[in-house]
Formats: C-alpha cells, sequence, structure tokens
C-alpha cells in the first residue's frame, strides 16, 4: 500500500468532511466556531456538511477528485494506471478548486460571460478557509507523487514533493499577485481592459516628463528615483570598497572594529537614518541651527529632498556594499599579486593591473545591489523626501492618499519592477556565474600586499568621516529620545518612552498602558510567526537548488530569488489588489503580515541555506542514501542536525527583518494588527519625533539583543569538521 | 555478542550500459561487465575514464542513460540507492560529523528498522571486526584518518550488503598505512566472502587486492583479467604502459608459424622468437618492462648496441636511460654495487619471457 497517497487521501478528507471549509471571521486561530452551530452553520460547515444541506453545489466534484486516487492504493508503482490515476485526480482536481474558487465571488459568477451562460447563481462564496487549505494541499501533493511515479528526479516522492509545494507556494504568493497587479494596470476604472489607457498611463509626464532639464521644474519620478539610484549605487560601492581595503589590506589593527558596521543596517530599521538626519539638517536641526546662527543667516530646507535621501541611504546601504566587497577582496588571491610584484610591478600598478580587475564582477555586484535597494527604499524617501518624489512613496501616496487610484499604483509598481528586475537580471546573468575570486580550495600562503599609498591615505580620511558621522547618527538617535522638543525646548525628559511604553499595575496583574505596546506585541508575535516558517521554505529551497538535479532548475531558481527584486511597495501594493477578495481573502489579518514577510524574506533563507550546504560534502548524503535512508529521512537526520547554525542564523535575520520592514508593510496593516514601523512613520507624518525616536531605540536595542544571543548560541554549536558557520548575508 | 557479519554476496552485471552527462559528455560508453559473487573486481584507470562513474551506477546514485545493470538475478536499474542492496566506503569516507561511531555504524540498520538488540549486536560485531570495540562513544573528528576509514568500513559491511563498493579508499591515507589497510580490507573480503568493486587510480593497489583488474579508458573497458594477465600479457599499449612502466618500441614482425603461436620479430640488429598473440606479420609494438631488460658488456648475438646516457641511484636498484640505434631503454638493475657510467658502450637484451607483442 502506498503510505504517501493514503496520507493525503485522508488530509483531504480530513479538510473536506470535518474543517470549515470558507475562511473564518475571527482569524485563523480563534476556534468559536466549535461551539457556534458546528458543523451545520453555513459560515462553519465543511464542505461535505454544505453538500448535504444542499448549499453551495459547485462543490460537488471535490470529493470525487479526492476519493479516486483510493483505487489504486494498493497498486504498484510500477503500474502505469497508478501515476496515470494520481496526476488526474491531484491535476484536475486543482484545477477545479481553484476555478470554482476564481469564477464564484460575493457577488455570485465573478464574470459576465458565466452569468451569460449559466443564468443568474443566485448565491456567493467566501474565501477559502482550513478546509479548502488542505484540500488544495492534498491535490497539490496527489500530483507530485503521481509525477514522482512517472520516474521524474528518480520517482523521489519528497524531492517532487517539495518542488511542487515550492513552486505552489511560490505561484500563488508572488506571481499571481504580480501578474494580477499588470492586469489591473491595463484596466479602467470600469474594469474594462484597455491597452491605450494603459500607455498613456504608463508614458505619463508625471512618470517620465523631463522638465527639470529645461526649466526649473521637477522630474518625472521615474528620472527621479533612476537619479538617486545610480547615485547611491555608485557612491555605496566606492565607499564599501574603501572601507573592505581598509579592513582587510590595510594592516591597521583597529581594523577589526569595522566589521560591527555590517550588522547595523540589518538592526536598524529603514527610515530611522532619516530620522537621524532630520535631527541633524532638518529646519530645526542642530547642524541647521549651527551653521545659520554662525553664519547669520535664516536655516533652509536644503535637506529635504535629494541631498537628504542620498545621505541617508548612503549611511543606510553602504554596510552592504561592505559586506559583499570584504568577500570579494578577500577571495582575490594574494598569491596573484604576489607573482606580480616579483614581475617588478609597483604596488599601485599590481594594484590597478590585477587586484582591481580581478574585483570587478564583484564590485557590478556591489552597485547593482545598491541600485536595486535604493529603487526599494521607501521609508526614508518618506520621512526625507520634500518635494523630490520617488516611485516608492508615490504608489503609497496613489494608494493611502486622496486619491485612491490602484491603477496609477499598479502603474507606477510596473515602473518599479521594470527598473528593479532589469537590475536583478542584469546581476544575474552577468555576475551570476563568472566570478574572478580565485580561492582554489588548496592553501594559499601569501599575504595580502599593502595597499598602495596614494589609496590609503584617502581611505583614511573616509573611513574616518564616515564612521564618525555614523557614531554622531546614532547617538542622536538615542540622545532624540530623552529630548523634550527637538529644537525648541532640548531639556531632557523620559516622557516620550513614558507615554510609548508605560507600564502599570491594576487588579488583573501588569498592565501594558503605553501607547506602543500593542503594536510592539503584534510585531513580535507575526515576526516570531513568520521567522519559522521563512526559514522552513527557505531552506527547502536551498535543498532542491544545491543538492538536487531537475528540469527547469534554473528558472526555478529565478523564482524564488526573484522576490528579493520585487520592492516591497510593489508586493504591497499587489496583494492588496490580489486578496482582498475571495478565493483568498486576506486583507486585514495576521495572515496577510506573516506571508508578505516570507515571501519577502525568503531569499534571505535561500542564501543562509545555500551557504551553509554548499560546505557540506555531498557523499554525506550518498553514504546515507546507500545505507538505505531515503531523502526525507536523509535531509530530517543528516542535513537539518549539520545545518543547525544556518537555520538559526535564518530564523534570526527573518525575524529582525521582519520587525524592521515598512514598504509592503504598511499597505497591509489594519486597525487590530499595527506593526511597530507603520506606528513610528504614523507618528513621524504627526511630528510627534520624540515618540518615534525612542520607539526606533527599543526596536534596535531589542533587535541587537536578539542578533548577539544569536551569535553566542551559534559559536557555540559543536558539528564536527565539515560544518563551518554560515555567513548569511542580509542582502 | 552472538550476532554474526554474514555475506549475502550477489554478482553484478552491467548489459551495454552508458551514461551521458548533459547532452554532450559520455563517461561510460555501452560497457558490458561482470562481477561474480565472492569476487573483489578493481575498476582501474586514469582520471576521468569513468571508473567512479561506474562504481556510482552500481551504487545508484547515478542513473544509466541507457542500458541494465542485475544484482543477483534483479534487473535493479531503475531503483534508487535506497532501495539497492548495495553499501559503499567513500573516499572522504563521510561519516556523519554529528554521530558518534556507534551511530554512524549503526544508521543503516536504525533506517532498516531491526530490533534495539539487533541494531547493538550487530554494530558490535561490526566495530570488533574493524577492530575498533570500545569507540563506540568517540565522535569521527576524534579519530585518527586510519580509524575513520575503518569506522566506514564497519558501517558498510553491518547492512550485509549483496555488493561492498570503495571508492578509492587509500587516497586519504600516508603511504605506509595503505599497505596495511589495503590488506585488511582484502582478508575481510575473503573471509566474509563478500563481492567487492573497488575503484582505484594506483595500479600497485589495484594489483595487490584485486582478484581481477578491469581497465578502463575514454568511457570503455581496455582490458580485464587477473592482476598477472594485465601486466604480463597487456592487450594494447596503453594497459602496458599505464599498469607498471613499460619500453614500447616499433618492431616488425617478419613472419607467424603454422601454428599461428610463434613470431619471429625484427627489431634493429636484434632478431626475435615471441608468442604472436594472434597478431599477423606486418609493424607492431613490442613493450618490455625495465626490470625484463638486460645491460651486459659483451654482444651475446640477440642484442642492441648502446650507450648509458642517463644514470639514477634510487636506493634499492638502479635506474638506467641507454640510447640505441633503436630508441631510448629505461633499464632497471638490482645490482647497485657495479654501476655502468654515463656514455660507458653496452648491449641491450631481453631476459625470458621479457618482450611481449602489441597489436600497432
Amino acid at each position: 500500500m502506498s503510505r504517501t497517497v493514503a496520507l493525503w487521501v485522508t488530509v483531504g478528507l480530513l479538510g473536506f468532511c470535518v474543517l470549515p471549509w470558507y475562511v473564518l471571521e475571527d482569524g485563523l486561530w480563534s476556534f468559536e466556531w466549535l461551539r457556534d452551530g458546528y458543523p451545520f452553520d453555513l459560515d462553519y460547515a465543511p464542505g461535505l456538511f454544505l453538500l448535504l444541506q444542499g448549499e453551495k453545489l459547485w462543490l460537488a466534484p471535490i470529493p470525487f477528485f479526492l476519493l479516486l486516487p483510493i483505487l489504486i492504493l494498493n497498486a504498484s508503482k510500477r503500474n502505469p494506471l497508478f501515476n496515470w490515476i494520481l496526476c488526474i485526480a491531484g491535476g484536475l482536481g486543482l484545477f477545479y478548486l481553484l476555478a470554482q474558487g476564481f469564477s464564484i465571488g460575493i457577488r455570485g459568477w465573478n464574470a459576465e460571460i458565466f452569468t451569460q451562460t449559466f443564468g443568474d447563481l443566485g448565491d456567493r462564496q467566501f474565501g477559502f478557509g482550513y478546509g479548502a487549505m488542505l484540500v488544495g494541499a492534498a491535490f497539490l501533493f496527489f500530483l507530485t507523487t503521481g509525477i514522482a511515479a512517472r520516474g521524474v528526479v528518480n520517482g523521489d516522492v519528497f524531492v517532487v514533493g517539495s518542488i511542487g509545494f515550492v513552486i505552489g507556494l511560490v505561484s500563488l504568493f508572488i506571481l499571481y499577485p504580480v501578474l494580477n497587479m499588470l492586469s489591473s494596470a491595463l484596466q479602467d476604472n470600469d474594469g474594462a481592459y484597455s491597452f491605450s489607457l494603459f500607455l498613456s498611463k504608463f508614458f505619463s509626464d508625471k512618470i517620465w516628463g523631463l522638465h527639470c532639464v529645461t526649466e526649473n521644474r521637477s522630474c518625472g519620478v521615474a528620472w527621479n528615483s533612476l537619479i538617486l539610484a545610480l547615485c547611491v549605487g555608485a557612491s555605496t560601492t566606492l565607499l564599501g570598497l574603501v572601507f573592505a581595503l581598509v579592513a582587510t589590506r590595510s594592516g591597521l589593527r583597529q581594523a577589526h572594529l569595522l566589521r560591527p558596521l555590517t550588522v547595523l543596517p540589518i538592526i536598524t530599521p529603514p527610515f530611522v537614518i532619516g530620522l537621524a538626519i532630520i535631527l541633524l539638517f532638518g529646519l530645526s536641526g542642530a547642524v541647521t541651527t549651527f551653521v545659520a546662527d554662525l553664519l547669520g543667516t535664516n536655516p533652509t530646507r536644503w535637506v529635504y529632498g535629494l541631498p537628504g535621501i542620498l545621505i541617508a541611504q548612503m549611511l543606510s546601504f553602504t554596510p552592504i556594499a561592505f559586506l559583499v566587497l570584504i568577500g570579494v577582496v578577500e577571495g582575490v588571491s594574494p598569491s596573484m599579486e604576489e607573482a606580480s610584484q616579483t614581475l617588478r610591478a609597483s604596488r599601485w600598478q599590481t594594484f590597478k593591473t590585477v587586484s582591481l580587475p580581478l574585483m570587478r564582477p564583484g564590485l557590478a555586484n556591489a552597485f547593482l545591489l545598491g541600485f536595486i535597494e535604493s529603487m526599494a527604499d521607501f521609508g526614508n524617501p518618506l520621512v526625507l523626501g520634500g518635494n523630490y518624489d520617488v516611485l516608492s512613496t508615490e504608489i503609497f501616496f496613489a494608494i493611502v492618499g486622496a486619491q485612491n487610484d490602484q491603477g496609477k499604483a499598479a502603474v507606477l509598481a510596473i515602473v518599479l519592477l521594470i527598473f528593479t528586475l532589469s537590475a536583478f537580471y542584469a546581476q544575474r546573468r552577468w555576475l551570476g556565474k563568472k566570478s574572478y575570486t580565485t580561492q582554489t580550495g588548496k592553501g594559499d600562503s601569501g599575504i595580502p600586499a599593502s595597499l598602495p599609498r596614494r589609496i590609503l591615505f584617502p581611505s583614511y580620511v573616509l573611513v574616518a568621516i564616515w564612521g564618525s558621522f555614523t557614531l554622531v547618527v546614532y547617538g542622536m538617535i538615542v540622545y532624540g529620545g530623552f529630548v523634550e522638543v527637538w529644537g525648541l525646548n532640548h531639556s531632557l525628559t523620559f516622557k516620550h518612552y513614558i507615554t510609548a511604553f508605560d507600564i502599570g499595575f491594576n487588579d488583573n496583574g501588569i498592565h501594558f498602558k503605553g501607547s506602543a505596546w500593542d503594536s510592539f506585541w503584534t510585531t513580535l508575535k507575526i515576526a516570531a510567526t513568520a521567522a519559522p516558517l521563512t526559514a522552513a521554505v527557505g531552506l527547502v529551497t536551498a535543498y532542491l537548488l544545491v543538492r538536487q538535479n531537475f528540469t527547469g532548475k534554473h528558472a526555478f531558481e529565478f523564482g524564488t530569488m526573484l522576490s528579493f527584486a520585487i520592492p516591497g511597495t510593489v508586493i504591497g501594493v499587489a496583494y492588496i489588489l490580489a486578496f482582498n477578495v475571495p478565493p483568498l481573502e486576506l486583507t486585514g489579518t495576521g495572515v496577510i503580515l506573516v506571508l508578505s514577510f516570507i515571501f519577502r524574506n525568503m531569499p534571505v533563507g535561500i542564501r543562509a541555506g545555500i551557504a551553509s550546504m554548499s560546505q557540506l560534502d555531498k557523499s554525506l548524503d550518498e553514504a546515507s542514501l546507500t545505507l538505505g535512508a531515503n531523502t526525507w529521512r536523509t535531509f530530517r537526520e543528516i542535513i537539518l542536525p549539520l545545518m543547525r547554525p544556518a537555520i538559526v542564523a535564518a530564523l534570526v535575520f527573518s525575524f529582525v527583518r521582519a520587525m524592521t520592514a515598512i514598504s509592503a508593510v504598511i499597505f497591509l496593516v489594519s486597525a487590530e494588527h499595527n506593526m511597530a514601523t507603520s506606528y513610528i512613520i504614523g507618528r513621524v507624518e504627526n511630528n510627534d519625533y520624540g515618540i518615534a525616536i525612542a520607539y526606533s531605540t527599543v526596536l534596535i536595542v531589542v533587535m541587537l539583543t536578539a542578533v548577539s544571543l544569536t551569535q553566542l548560541l551559534v559559536g557555540k554549536s559543536k558539528t564536527g569538521r565539515r560544518v563551518s558557520s554560515a555567513n548569511a548575508q542580509p542582502v | 555478542m552472538t550476532a554474526q557479519i554474514e555475506s549475502k554476496a550477489a554478482s553484478v552485471e552491467f548489459k551495454q550500459v552508458t551514461k551521458i552527462y548533459g547532452s554532450e559528455v559520455t563517461a561510460v560508453d555501452s560497457v558490458s561487465l561482470t562481477v561474480n559473487a565472492g569476487e573483489l573486481v578493481t575498476l582501474l584507470g586514469p582520471s576521468g575514464c569513468g571508473k567512479t562513474t561506474t562504481l556510482r551506477m552500481i551504487a545508484g546514485l547515478e542513473m544509466v542513460s541507457s542500458g541494465a545493470i542485475f544484482i543477483g538475478d534483479k534487473d535493479v536499474t531503475l531503483l534508487p540507492a535506497t532501495d539497492r542492496d548495495v553499501s559503499m566506503v567513500f573516499q572522504s569516507y563521510a561519516l556523519f560529523p554529528h554521530m558518534n561511531v556507534f551511530e554512524n555504524v549503526s544508521y543503516g540498520l536504525r533506517v532498516s528498522k531491526l530490533s534495539k538488540q539487533e541494531i547493538a549486536d550487530k554494530t558490535n560485531t561490526g566495530l570488533e571486526l574493524v577492530g575498533l570495540s570500545g569507540y563506540g562513544n568517540r565522535l569521527p573528528s576524534e579519530l585518527s584518518g586510519g580509524q575513520q576509514q575503518r569506522v566506514a568500513v564497519a558501517r558498510a559491511l553491518v547492512l550485509e550488503p549483496q555488493v561492498l563498493l570503495f571508492d578509492e579508499p587509500l587516497s586519504n591515507l600516508d603511504a605506509k598505512l595503505r599497505r596495511q589497510v589495503r590488506e585488511e580490507i582484502r582478508e575481510l573480503q575473503t573471509n566474509l566472502g563478500l563481492t567487492v568493486v573497488y575503484v582505484t587510480h594506483d595500479q600497485e593497489e589495484a594489483l595487490a587486492v584485486s582478484d581481477r583488474i578491469i581497465v578502463m579508458r575514454n568511457a570503455a573497458i581496455a582490458q580485464s583479467g587477473s592482476p598477472r594477465d594485465l601486466y604480463e600479457q597487456p592487450a594494447d599499449s596503453f594497459v602496458a604502459d599505464f599498469i607498471g612502466e613499460a619500453n614500447i618500441m616499433e618492431a616488425n614482425i617478419e613472419a607467424v608459424d603454422a601454428s599461428n603461436e610463434l613470431a619471429t620479430v625484427r627489431l634493429g640488429e636484434m632478431q626475435l622468437q615471441l608468442p604472436s598473440r594472434g597478431i599477423q606479420p606486418g609493424s607492431a609494438k613490442l613493450a618490455v618492462r625495465p626490470n625484463r631488460i638486460l645491460l651486459n658488456q659483451t654482444d651475446n648475438g640477440a642484442s642492441l648496441p648502446g650507450t648509458v646516457h642517463k644514470c639514477t641511484y634510487v636506493g634499492n636498484h638502479m635506474e638506467y636511460v641507454v640510447s640505441t640505434n633503436h630508441g631510448d631503454w629505461f633499464a632497471i638493475s638490482d645490482d647497485v654495487d657495479n654501476v655502468k657510467e654515463v656514455g660507458q658502450s653496452v648491449f641491450v637484451s631481453f631476459r625470458d619471457r621479457g618482450p611481449v607483442l602489441l597489436p600497432d
């Protein structure tokens, strides 16, 4: 008997006969329905009970597909009937499930053509609930088991199932929302498709206008974003390279102090730097007022706009470039430089003709990363943008502002997506495989060439300036939280902390009175829910990418890493457009936040997994297989235990990124599920900087604690020689 | 501790097996071979000849592109590694670093869902067999290279596989240990009557451990036979050169006798009577092992005159290169006391059963 098939038939029947078919209004974790008329109440009834009561008759074919595999429960896997029946039951079942979900919505038939063909339905349905999810999973795994039985990937049920699972998730939560958004960009306000309207929106003057060249007006938002991203990409790459050179090649003993810098962007919410810039250079900022007093002029708002965003993004993203380039610089084999020097090249010639060309792909990589990060950044332009509109903020205002023009938001999102995807594609295409890093696996005993003087001294100066500036900025963030009203009254106070995080006692024990507690707990809860799921999806994907070979692996890899190139604002817009209506009715719930985190941060988990899995000798898996264990058992007993450091790293990074995320979150929060970052942004918009900064400081401290604790724990892990701790990167 | 490790040795048969990677690279090209039950067969060849791929196809770690594989009487062509009754000792040993020795050795038994008692008994017997009783609680990283290797052997043995595979098991050991370990492996194999397929690129190792050697070249089998056959009767110049060193010279077969057994061979000034090995008159090659060459002071009638060109002392013997009108000869002499000087004239001749005819 095939136990896999029996398992999924059981799961499917459980979903159809026992659990509520439709989504529950009170959320996934409420169990009110158990006491409230279940199983006959139509809101809570399982599919079977709906049918028995003569309701929702279009669900009737589903049990047929669910029961079909019972026919072959005892058949041999070699029997051609086995795989055909599974493929048919799974494929058609899944298709029918989705088709009925998408064609019948809240107002009956979703499309005019069905009403004309079949007449008015006189009934409606809601989003998929527990029952529908389980049935969908059962169909998916029928299909993958059937495909496996046809001999794909050596007939490995676990591997084919995992591939199917990841593809299913990525299609449902990345491809579907994005494509759905594209289609909504093609529609006019009445829902009719109009390509000419799309073109006129797409090439609108507000997006592509070039007025800033000829007259004193601002250019289109696309140009603004592009100029900003190019500047940020170039400057962060340069700074990152300087830092990496100083950290590894200067022979300076204090150079290791630069490494902790790499942690900063991970634990800093993206707009916090922007806030600090305002405290320094804003209208009532410390530096602005000081300079104005000195020169006897009026303070200006010069920082709002391109200069401010540029400074803030450089501060935020240089550490990321540093992180990438430090690996690149270390990857240049010292013996090549030594060879060059023995061939009578000077230090400067060696650097110019050997070291730098070897780093070229790494530099391009860092540039593209900075470009994408800058394009996607939402927090800093929102706080510092002034009249300098960029795509990410413009999308936000198209949705939340007075305009509420989803079509415009979708068009802007497409423009943004085109930029980031092109950069992402360029990065994969040119640089994905081309690596000049020259580690051979053989010991390389050479000593890295020290830097030529004409590079070394400017580097020191830059590093010193940048380092002290960073210190000032973070000092500002801490200090700003204790100041009464910035710019007016600089007396110290705990007022903001008390307003936000007051704790009182009443009859029920501790009472969290502060205004920030609600969003703080929600954030922790949602981040903690998302983290293990992100890590799990990421690591399974990494396993498939590193350890398995299957047709379409490149497309699979591209698809799973794609979400890295989709800016958060785009995901946010896409999610509210796609998941506002059945069959996936998720807006306003915590689930949609969790989902957005999982798929936004999936690349982090994948990278952590790939980094650590590539260090595991593949013969470990093979040894386990030849000893009679199947792939699932090998994954569980050999790979997972050996990947513990990577798992912990993935958990922490996804947790921390979920806590600092703002761009997608701001579209998806609701009164019930408010997140810390969107609460802070709300305070900033009310010019309530004190609380915003105090709250940011608390977040930074919480995340710093989380990251340090992990480093301690992972540092202690004891896992033999072949494993080295994962160098997970936050990019 | 009553458990016995028994042998369920079975034969292995390849029928026209081909393995193609991607669309271009043919790693194994239409190979047919048989390994009898209880036999130790070595796959020998230079790197990239397809020997490791062949081994991995027996294990089920690679799937054939075409052809069929039988283990015992059963067609296992489509079975993945998990479902084949084959275990393997990996070049890197592949011990699970997070499990101790006992857990490593018992892993396969636990996967096969034996009773706890059986698992413990068999594991202990296995450890005893490789001389590691009492090491059960150590982690692999706490063992020496040789000990790790034995754990890997024990782990493969306790499953009583139909076929046991070794992928260059000695390559991570230092030279002195190699001899000892290969003798242990051979002893275990003969005592338990195991079917073993062994991959190596070291011809001396292959000659020492094997019942039979299969020499591979360019994804195909070059020759198969007992160690002595291969060394003394190589099928072609590749095998002659790969197994041991050989002087391979152009020669001419002047005639073959009526019974088609004895050939008259002309090599420069020399005429030789050699087994014809089915080669017809015409040009051919002659292979002579360096230690089958005699360097005399006088012409015995069947020799080539030459001059000593190089002379190297390597401890237990002398190595010479002698230039003649018919090529340079590499010769080894055990006589380290009477050294021939560079420039000295000598006469090159061969010991009985020395030269072997090869097809051109």
